[in-house]
């Protein structure tokens, strides 16, 4: 067999993709082009072991399997532009690069804050190197933090901090409540009791104005006028998807790139997304197609994309079976854990507690459609053993549409 | 085929258990236990398994 498979992306969705290549037959070359110089390692513990200084880099990295041995690694580069009617890929040394198959594994960035103020001192965490820079500036004695966004990250973050022993560590958000967004005010106003509890202030229902300082951050400006001191800032505030080098292609970039039940693009079987660039229907629900940026996601995209790609470089027929995933996410804030399967995002109109009490170990079910479509636990391990009951019954569920 | 968990790693997530029930399970305290050396003709689901433990903590030999 000859050709090359290019998979753009090496993190956790360009790993499994090129593993998942070579388990869907594909014997030609898999090349596999990121722009961090580290091989793809874990993110999740980035925002927490990590920020601790309790995860070495060796503890974090993936260990490809066997089967993807032979893949070519070009670390350190990138991909700044594409012509798929050439199938071509030009990356930022200049060099072009000829495809048989694509796989866009490009991820995401994370949103940065348009306000004036100075630069220094404000940090994201995306990247090991984001997560070592950010636990260099917490770890000088006496620093005070301000995290903008109570979302999952911006939480980790606030969690960590206070662990660290920080001594200030204040969360804004335009929102009441953090994390009300994914999960709803039930579990909103007892996560906000839980962090306070254990020494994280809040700044709620207002943004960020400004920041203040001349070289370097020494607070944060907010929108009702108050303003909180800061040595450092840690933004939060969501992210963007790594598209713009597929540009002038004709596909539909306006949030990730849109792909059809199979992972592909535009239409074109020979390139297909997957991790959280993708934004793909999942039959499992309503159709819709939606980017979504759980961890389980990068393999259940990996799996199902390569079968398409390969069946179609390799000249097979298909048994089209539906892409469904069941996603799942987790979140370690303080001393309790969030757990989550299925889509509480599609049921925030219909909350009810399933089992326990949100002052304590407490399974939340999200409703719609006259069925659950997401369970999530807020607590010690009998609250994700409680959630881990309903998962059964969401996998059970016939899907809404197919 | 043989299947070794890191036990200072693991924070009995359970992901496993989903993947490969026939292979690993929780016990009543919600701690991971697990069969060390499987049927071979369990290998796709101890190798999903491995896969989506959260932590990296099952390494798979042989």
């Amino acid at each position: 067999m000859t050709g090359r498979v290019l998979v753009a992306g090496a993190s956790m969705g360009g790993l499994r993709a090129a593993e998942q290549l070579r388990a869907a037959g594909w014997t030609g070359a898999v090349t596999v082009v990121g722009d961090e110089p580290h091989m793809p390692y874990n993110r999740p513990p980035l925002s927490k072991e990590v920020l601790a200084g309790k995860a070495p880099f060796e503890s974090l990295a993936f260990t490809p399997k066997a089967a993807a041995a032979d893949v070519e690694w070009r670390l350190g580069t990138k991909a700044v532009g594409a012509r798929l009617d050439e199938r071509t890929v030009t990356l930022d040394d200049g060099s072009t690069l000829a495809y048989d198959g694509l796989v866009v594994a490009t991820g995401m960035s994370p949103r940065r804050l348009r306000c004036p103020g100075p630069l220094t001192g404000r940090h994201t965490v995306r990247t090991l190197a984001d997560a070592r820079g950010l636990r260099e500036a917490l770890t000088r004695p006496g620093v005070r933090v301000v995290v903008v966004g109570a979302g999952f990250i911006g939480c980790e973050v606030a969690a960590t901090a206070v662990g660290l022993g920080v001594r200030e560590v204040t969360v804004v958000d335009p929102l009441p409540l953090p994390l009300v967004g994914p999960l709803g005010e039930l579990l909103g106003r007892a996560l906000l009791r839980r962090h306070e509890e254990r020494g994280v202030r809040f700044a709620l229902g207002t943004g960020v104005a400004a920041f203040a300082g001349e070289d370097r951050v020494t607070g944060v400006v907010l929108a009702d006028g108050r303003v909180l001191a800061a040595d450092v800032v840690v933004e939060s505030v969501g992210s963007v998807a790594n598209v713009a080098w597929l540009e002038g292609n004709g596909l539909d970039l306006s949030d990730g790139v849109l792909t059809d039940e199979s992972l592909r693009a535009g239409g074109r079987p020979d390139v297909v997304a997957v991790g959280d660039v993708a934004r793909f229907p999942n039959a499992r629900y309503d159709g819709v197609p939606r980017r979504v940026e759980h961890w389980s996601i990068p393999a259940d995209t990996a799996r199902h994309a390569a079968k398409a790609l390969v069946a179609h470089l390799l000249g097979r027929d298909r048994e089209p079976a539906p892409f469904a995933p069941l996603p799942t996410f987790w979140s370690d804030q303080h001393d309790f854990r969030l757990q989550s399967f299925g889509a509480p995002l599609l049921g925030l109109g219909d909350i009810r507690v399933l089992d326990g009490d949100p002052d304590g170990d407490v399974v939340v079910g999200y409703h719609g459609a006259d069925r659950l479509l997401g369970v999530v636990a807020l607590g010690g391990p009998a609250a994700a053993a409680g959630a881990a009951r309903y998962r059964a019954q969401l996998l059970q569920q016939p899907a809404l549409t197919v | 085929m043989k299947v070794v968990v890191d036990m200072n790693k693991c924070q009995d997530h359970g992901q496993c258990v989903f993947a490969a029930p026939d292979v690993f399970s929780l016990d009543d305290g919600g701690r991971l236990a697990y069969v060390p050396d499987p049927d071979d003709a369990l290998r796709d689901e101890v190798e999903e398994a491995a896969d989506v433990c959260p932590l990296q903590a099952i390494r798979i030999e042989g």
